[in-house]
Formats: C-alpha cells, structure tokens, sequence
C-alpha cells in the first residue's frame, strides 16, 4: 500500500490521460453484448424444450431452470448450448452469423434449406429455439444480426436477406450437435475447422468460403480464461519508416523492404523524405524521377487546415499538391507518337528574381469513355472496428455508391472484406445490378478487432479470377491505416504486392479518417501495385477521386513513367527539383525497364518544377570551382538550350519502354495562368515545409499569385486551394 | 430496485439468464473496463476495440464467473488475458504491442492534452515491459497488490516485486530526464 503513494504522480497523469469511452461506440457495444447474451439464452431454454418462452424469462425463473431441470439429456444439452452460445458471441461467430455480405448476394432457395434440414432432423430443436430467441430479442436485431430476420422456415425463394439465418442456424445445429456427444472444448475447436473444410451441408457459394479463409478453423471455443486466441498471424506495414535519404530509390522494388524497419511506433506515419538539394550542374548534370499522380497529401493538409492545425511538415509532399489540381495542358493529338503532351514552359520564379522555373506539364489523353475496357473492380474494405466512424465505413460505403453509377454493365464489382473475417462479401457481379451491390454495400459492418486473412491475396484472386482479355482489373483498397491484412511478414506484403503488380492488376489504396494513417504505407502499397493513394476526407473529395476523374484513377495509359531532365552547364549553374523527394531515380534507373514508376491515368495531367538559377545570375548559392576545367566543348553548339528533357514509358501491360526527348528552350516566356497557379501550389507546399529557399516570400504572396491564375476552375479546387492558405497564414501568424 | 443488487448478484443472475441483470451489470462495469483497456493499450482505439470484444464475448465467460470472486476481479482478469490475447497476435504488429508509444503522436494530432506530466507518463509507460505495464495498469485502479495477484494469477509477492520493479525503473527514467 505505501508503495502505491509513490505512483501518485503516476496516477494523477494516468487519470487526466485515460479518456472518456465513445457514447456512441457504448451504446452500440453494450446493445450487441446483450444481443449476445439473449442469443445464449435463447437457445438453451428452447432444447430442454422449456415451455417458457425467453422473453417472459426473470431472473428468478432463469436460476430455478437451472437448477431443477436436472435431466442428464438437458444438462448435456447445456455444455453444448454453451458452446452454441460462443459461436454466437465470438466475433467469429459473430461473423458467421451477420453472415457477412456474401450471403445476401444469392438468395438460397427454400428448397434448399428445406431438404438441408430434413436430412438431419435433430438440430432442429436448436433451429427453433434460435429463431424463438431471436423474435424474443427485437432490439438485438437491427445492430447485430441484420440479416438474421425472424422467419418461418421453409422460407420463399424470394427473400433473399433470409438466406443467411439458415446458414447460421444449420451451422449451429451441427456444433452442437457434435458437442453434445461429448467432445471437450478444444475438439469442438477442430471440428469447427472440419466443418470449414467440409462445405457439404450448404452451397459453397455461400457461409463456407468465409470459413475456409481460416479464421473458423482456428477458433478456440468454450475458452473460459477470457482467452481471445484465434491463431490468427497478424500483420501491420504500419511499422514500416519510409523517410529515406534523398537518393534512395524509393520506387524500386523491394528498396523500401530493405530499409523498412526502423521501429518508430507513430500513429500515422507520413512518407516523405528531405527537400530536394540544390544542385550543381557542373557536378550533378542529370535529374530523375517519376511521376507522381497521388493527391492523398493535398487532402490530408486540408483536412489538417480544416482542422485549424497546421500539416506536419512531413506531411506534405509538394508534388501531390500540385498534382491535386487538373490543368488545361495542351491534351496530345494525332501526331503523337506517345500517349501524352509534354509542356515546358521557363518564366521568372515568384519568390525569386534572379531564378527562373522550370515547369513540364505531362497531360494525358482521354480516351472515350465508350472505347474503355470493361472494369473488374475489386474493393477491399477494411471493416475493423476502428472505421466505425462517421468518417469511415459510412462514407467509404457512400463514396462506392457514388461510383457505381459511373460504371457500365460490362464492367465487374466485387467486394472484399478484412476484418473479424476475411472474407468475399459479394462475389463478382456485374456493374448494372446495382441492387445486389448496393444491398451488400449496406450489410458492411465495422466490428471486432482487425484480424483479417488473406483479405489482399483473396481480393487478388478475385481479380484474377474475373479478368479476361483485354479487360482492366484493379483493387481498390479502402482503410483508415491496419494494413495488417493477412501476410505476417512485413517485407512479404509489399513482394507480394510487387509481384501481383506484375499479373497487370493494379492497386489503389484510400484513405479513411484520421488518427490512424499509415501514409507511408499508402504510399508503398500504392506505388508498388502500380496504383495511386488518395485520401478521402469527405464525399466532395470522393467525388472527385472517384466520379469526376474516375477514367484517370481507374484506367492507366501510360505504365512506369519516367522522366529524366539533363541541364547544360552553359545555361545552368544551379537546379533543384520541388518535392518529387519520394520520387527520385538514379540516373541509371531512366532506361532500365526492371525499376518501377508511376503511372499516367487517362486525363490525368502531372506537373514537376524546377527552380533553376542561370549562369552568372546574383542568385547563384555555390561558388564556381577555382580549378574546375572547362573543356571549352559545344559553347556556341548547345548555347540556347537550357537543358535535354526524356520522358520514357510503357504501354500499358508491356515490358519495353518508349522514349521520347526533346530540348528545353532558354528563352524565359511569359506564363501562362496554369503553370503559374502550380507555382503558387508549389509555393505554398514549400512554405507549409518551411523551406528556405523562399526568402521573404510568404502567404501573402502566394495568395495573390494563385487569385490571380485562378483560371476558369471548374470544379473550384482552387478556390478552395487560396482557402487553405489564407488558413494556413493566419494559423501561422 | 436493482441499484442496490451488488455486482456479484448481477452476475449470478446474468449466468442463470437473466438478460437485465446482464444489461445492468455491463452498464455498471463499461466505463472501468475501457479505462482499464485504455491502461493496458495506451491509445483509444485500441481500447475501444479491446472493450467491445471482451462485452461481446462475456456471456459465454460468465458460465466461467464462480461467486467468490468479486465480479471486478473476474472481469479485470479477463480483460488482461484478452489485452495479452491481442497482444500476442499482433506479435509482428510493432505498432500495436507500442500502443504507449502511439500516444506521442497522437496527442499531437489532436492535440486535446498538452502537458509535461502527461509527456512523462508516454515516457515512463513506454520505457517498460508489457508485463510491468499491465500491472501498473491494475495497481493504479486503486487495487490491492492481493487482488492484482488473482487477477494476473501469480502469487501477492510476485506482484509486489513487480511494482517495486516498475518504480525502480521510473525512478531511473526520472533521474535520467532531471539530471540532463
């Protein structure tokens, strides 16, 4: 005791630390363990075929059936029922029951059950007893077992959302079944992995591919200890640190694996590395990077703008913000021989005088819309318990809805979940049945913890599975940041990630909610499953992702894109390139076709900026070398090039780059409204970095400059944009 | 009238069925038990995830409940055995066997709390093992070093040593801070 006054400190800090439960998450919590509980208590009064029914049960009455009914029959049948009563109340069985979406998705017909259940007559007690309880429990209803309506059996093939209760229900008279001859808890555990095996008694395509995904198999029932042991590896790229010294190949394949270790235990984790050095040209002629079509930290930074916080500085990645924006780049025509235009332009930098920047526009070609392939969209829904917030399932589910009305009746939906269970929530169903997608969006439910089974490599074999020639096959990831979905070994999700990269199916990965993104893994998901990462803060912003620029999100037209800048020496003495830090490329990398890049979607513009410094200018930081040679080579030969730009490509699903190169004049011209709005993003981005090449140069000043290239703005993100900044200015003031 | 029912009755009448009794008793007991999940995880929606999965599979642990144990020993036995459970498999999760460690962070993307002493407490929690921590996690509930025993089932000195351990550390993580 007298030790404890030595803690009090402790305990005083431990007190103000611990916060309040959720009100919401208790009501919704305590609602589903009463669920529970009436579940279990159903079941037992109804097979020692009490005349009582549970809704009329007291306490009083509870105990003294307990005690009197004293029929050996009736007090194996109570072992048993308690493990019934498990298999209800685990998040397994749980799951089992909810009979997560993939049983609204074919309605069994009652013939089915019908003939299910008169082969094996005995659990029927059970059967009844179950629908008794679950009549006698209203409330329970609605949160916990959705699907479980109350009906008599035999039911009409048309009732679809009653396919699941029979499901549940066989399944249960069947464990109890087995237990009731005796068997101790742990065989009951096996034989609940038997059963998984053993599709026999229901339609394959229902309740048992959830099973065989393993997380039946290995639960541990009638565990009284308060043991929570499903076996189940767990797996989280969250740990993975992706800040990398700039040079570091990020993008490479399996790099990221190499240095992914560093145990920072961060809630959300952003990737990004050091700014861009300023470089020689005389030392280090050559820039290389790739492209970067990713917006999630535009919208991260306006959800922490909107939040009245400044963006952590690593946070920001300038190039996704620039790239947030669409831009009326010159689109590709006829005679181009790639499927994008490339645009330079060379004007004087706002924040620098004696500077100009370097601005390449990349616009991407917008196919039409009826010449698309068919779409195989898998989403891979994150379901744990954490995205049961508004933020979260609620809007990922309305997002998908958004999107479904984009798609055509060619194009193929399935749906994925991780979490409690891994398993196919609605197996792959055509775009233009909208109903049955919409129905299994709806039975999404957050619960359990986040111990999801192959949800990546199931979602992988889906696409698979539903891919034929010529089609595009993507996985959609959807998460608030547990990537912990099925392969225990850190550096394994991405290899696997890479490798399934390589099948041509593509990976996208959103982002729900705050609090607990792992950007960095978004990042490395996305990159290495040649995919985008976006982040979804509210519907306007899934809008755009996925309605507004769906073709670019969905459809690539240009695989492993790299770009590759050469300055002349006799033009440039200084370059640096603003943000594309987790971009950056050896020089080696451009032409080797093994090194993975980004991916140009169609319509999608990319906009990278350089900030050079000409030879002579006052502006110039390093020092010319005293005993550098001058070789005196091509003065006058290359004097009005300011540098050599390559862009090289692959169509998409080919193994062989293209390239295309041209030289950038250098003669400064007078910009036009969009580069300039990207140099004002580009401005801003580096002020939220606190960069020092921007000298006085503040928000003021940025506002002014993207108010005044604002452009016509369609969709009004850069309104919105100078919002932003003028939030940003007067938090930072 | 139910007010007055002690826990333990409650959780004798949930085991012989009674759904209220069972409803009162979680009623009673949810707020300690997140705070105490919260104790053992360091972050909230660790905990609040930890909660929901002890309510939901409690009916089936109450056949488990014998009288005499008091219900909060019982269930805060239950708690540390899930929170262990979670714990364990989320071996390879780095980030969740840190739970302490995400508080940083997560103070400052909320940016609710702001104080040295909470600063310290990140510190301090994050500077022991998982073992020491969920004791200091049960002792702070204002419980005897007896009923932490039986709840953790080892033996009263076990714990004792582990709390004298516990503050032996801190003593030093404190010394450490104050003599930079």
């Amino acid at each position: 005791m007298t030790s404890r006054d030595e803690f009090q400190d402790l305990k005083a800090a431990m007190d103000a630390a611990t916060p309040a439960p959720d009100a919401a998450r208790r009501a919704d919590v305590l609602a589903r363990a009463q669920a529970n509980f009436e579940a279990t208590q159903g079941s037992p009064a109804a097979a020692r075929q009490s005349s009582v029914s549970p809704d009329r049960r007291g306490f009083f009455r509870g105990a003294f059936d307990m005690l009197m009914t004293k029929t050996t029959g009736a007090l194996t049948a109570t072992t048993a029922l308690v493990a019934v009563g498990v298999l209800f109340l685990s998040p397994q069985g749980q799951e089992l029951l909810n009979g997560s979406a993939p049983l609204v998705q074919e309605p069994v017909t009652g013939t089915l059950t019908d003939d299910e259940i008169a082969a094996d007559p005995e659990p029927l007690p059970a059967l009844i007893a179950v629908e008794e309880a679950l009549e006698a429990a209203p409330e329970a209803d609605a949160p916990v077992l959705p699907a479980l309506s109350p009906a008599p059996r035999g039911v009409a093939p048309d009732a679809p959302a009653q396919a699941p209760q029979y499901e549940g229900i066989a399944l249960t008279g069947s464990a109890e079944l087995d237990v009731s001859r005796g068997e101790a808890d742990r065989e009951l555990g096996s034989n609940g992995a038997a059963l998984s095996e053993a599709p026999a008694p229901f339609s394959p395509e229902d309740g048992v591919s959830i099973f065989t995904n393993g997380d039946f198999g290995t639960l541990t029932l009638g565990d009284t200890d308060g043991g929570f042991e499903t076996g189940i590896s767990q797996f989280g790229a969250g740990n993975s640190a992706t800040i990398l010294a700039p040079g570091d190949r990020r993008i490479q394949r399996g790099v990221i694996a190499d240095v992914a270790s560093t145990p920072t235990p961060d809630t959300e984790e952003f990737a990004n590395a050091d700014d861009n050095p300023l470089r020689v040209v005389a030392d280090d002629p050559v820039s290389t990077f790739s492209i970067d079509v990713d917006t999630a930290s535009y919208a991260l930074l306006r959800s922490s703008l909107n939040r009245g916080q400044l963006p952590a500085p690593e946070a920001v990645r300038i190039e996704e913000m620039v790239n947030y924006f669409p831009y009326d780049y010159p689109a590709p025509d006829a005679d181009d021989v790639s499927p994008f235009r490339p645009t330079v332009e060379v004007f004087a930098t706002p924040w620098n005088p004696d500077t100009q920047l370097v601005h390449i526009g990349i616009q991407g070609e917008l196919p039409a819309i009826e010449d698309r392939p068919p779409l195989n969209l898998v989403f891979l829904v994150d379901t744990s318990g954490s995205m049961n917030e508004a933020a979260k399932l609620p809007l990922l589910i309305q997002s998908f809805r958004l999107m479904l009305d984009r798609l055509t009746p060619e194009d193929q939906v399935a749906i994925v979940t991780y979490a409690g269970s891994a398993g196919v929530a609605l197996e792959p169903t055509a775009a233009s049945d909208t109903a049955t997608i919409s129905a299994a969006l709806t039975a999404l439910q957050a619960g359990g913890s986040t111990n999801g089974v192959g949800g990546l490599q199931a979602a992988y074999d889906l696409a698979a599975e539903m891919t034929e020639d010529g089609e595009v096959s993507r996985v959609l990831l959807a998460t608030d940041g547990d990537f912990n979905v099925g392969i225990s070994d850190p550096t394994a999700l991405e290899d696997y990630i890479a490798e399934q990269r390589e099948t041509g199916i593509y990976l996208s990965v959103l982002g729900f909610g705050r609090g607990n993104l792992q950007d960095d893994t978004m990042q490395a998901l996305a990159q290495n499953g040649n995919g985008t990462a976006a982040f979804i803060d509210t519907l306007h912003e899934a809008q755009r992702v996925l309605v507004d620029q769906l073709a670019g999100a969905l459809f690539p037209i240009a695989d492993d894109l790299k770009v590759q800048v050469e300055f002349n020496p006799e033009a440039i003495a200084e370059y640096r390139l603003i943000g594309y830090e987790t971009r950056a490329l050896a020089r080696e990398d451009f032409a080797n076709d093994a090194v993975d890049a980004g991916e140009l979607g169609a319509g999608h513009s990319v906009t990278a900026i350089y900030e050079v410094t000409p030879v002579g200018s006052p502006a110039q930081l390093v020092a010319p070398l005293r005993y550098a040679t001058d070789d005196g080579a091509s003065e006058t030969e290359f004097g009005d090039e300011l540098g050599f730009i390559s862009l090289r490509w692959k169509e998409p699903g080919e193994d062989d780059s293209t390239l295309i190169d041209f030289p950038i004049a250098a003669t400064p011209s007078e910009p036009g409204t969009e580069a300039q709005f990207a140099a004002a993003i580009a401005g801003f981005g580096q002020l939220l970095r606190g960069n020092a090449f921007l000298g006085d140069w503040g928000y003021e000043e940025a506002i002014a400059l993207a108010n005044a290239s604002r452009g016509e703005d369609e969709f009004g993100y850069r309104t919105e944009a100078i919002q932003l900044m003028r939030l940003a200015q007067s938090l930072t003031q | 009238m139910r007010m007055n029912v002690s826990d333990e009755d409650l959780a004798e009448a949930a085991a012989g069925g009674d759904g209220t009794a069972f409803g009162l008793l979680l009623e009673r007991c949810y707020d300690r038990l997140f705070a105490l999940c919260f104790r053992l995880t360091g972050s909230r929606a660790e905990a609040e995830d930890l909660t929901q999965d002890i309510c939901l599979a409690l009916p089936g642990k109450l056949a488990g409940y014998q009288r005499r144990a008091k219900v909060t020993t019982w269930l805060y036995r239950v708690a540390v055995n899930a929170a262990t459970d979670r714990r364990r498999r989320a071996a390879s999760y780095v980030r969740a066997t840190e739970g302490w460690g995400d508080w940083e962070v997560d103070r400052q993307a909320t940016a609710v709390e702001a104080s040295d002493g909470l600063d310290w407490l990140t510190r301090a929690m994050a500077g022991l093992t998982p073992t020491l921590r969920d004791t200091l996690a049960l002792v702070l509930d204002d419980l005897t070093h007896a009923e932490v025993a039986q709840i953790m089932d080892v033996s009263e000195g076990t714990i004792s040593w582990r709390v004298a351990e516990a503050k032996k550390k801190l003593r030093a993580m404190r010394e450490e801070e104050e003599g930079i």
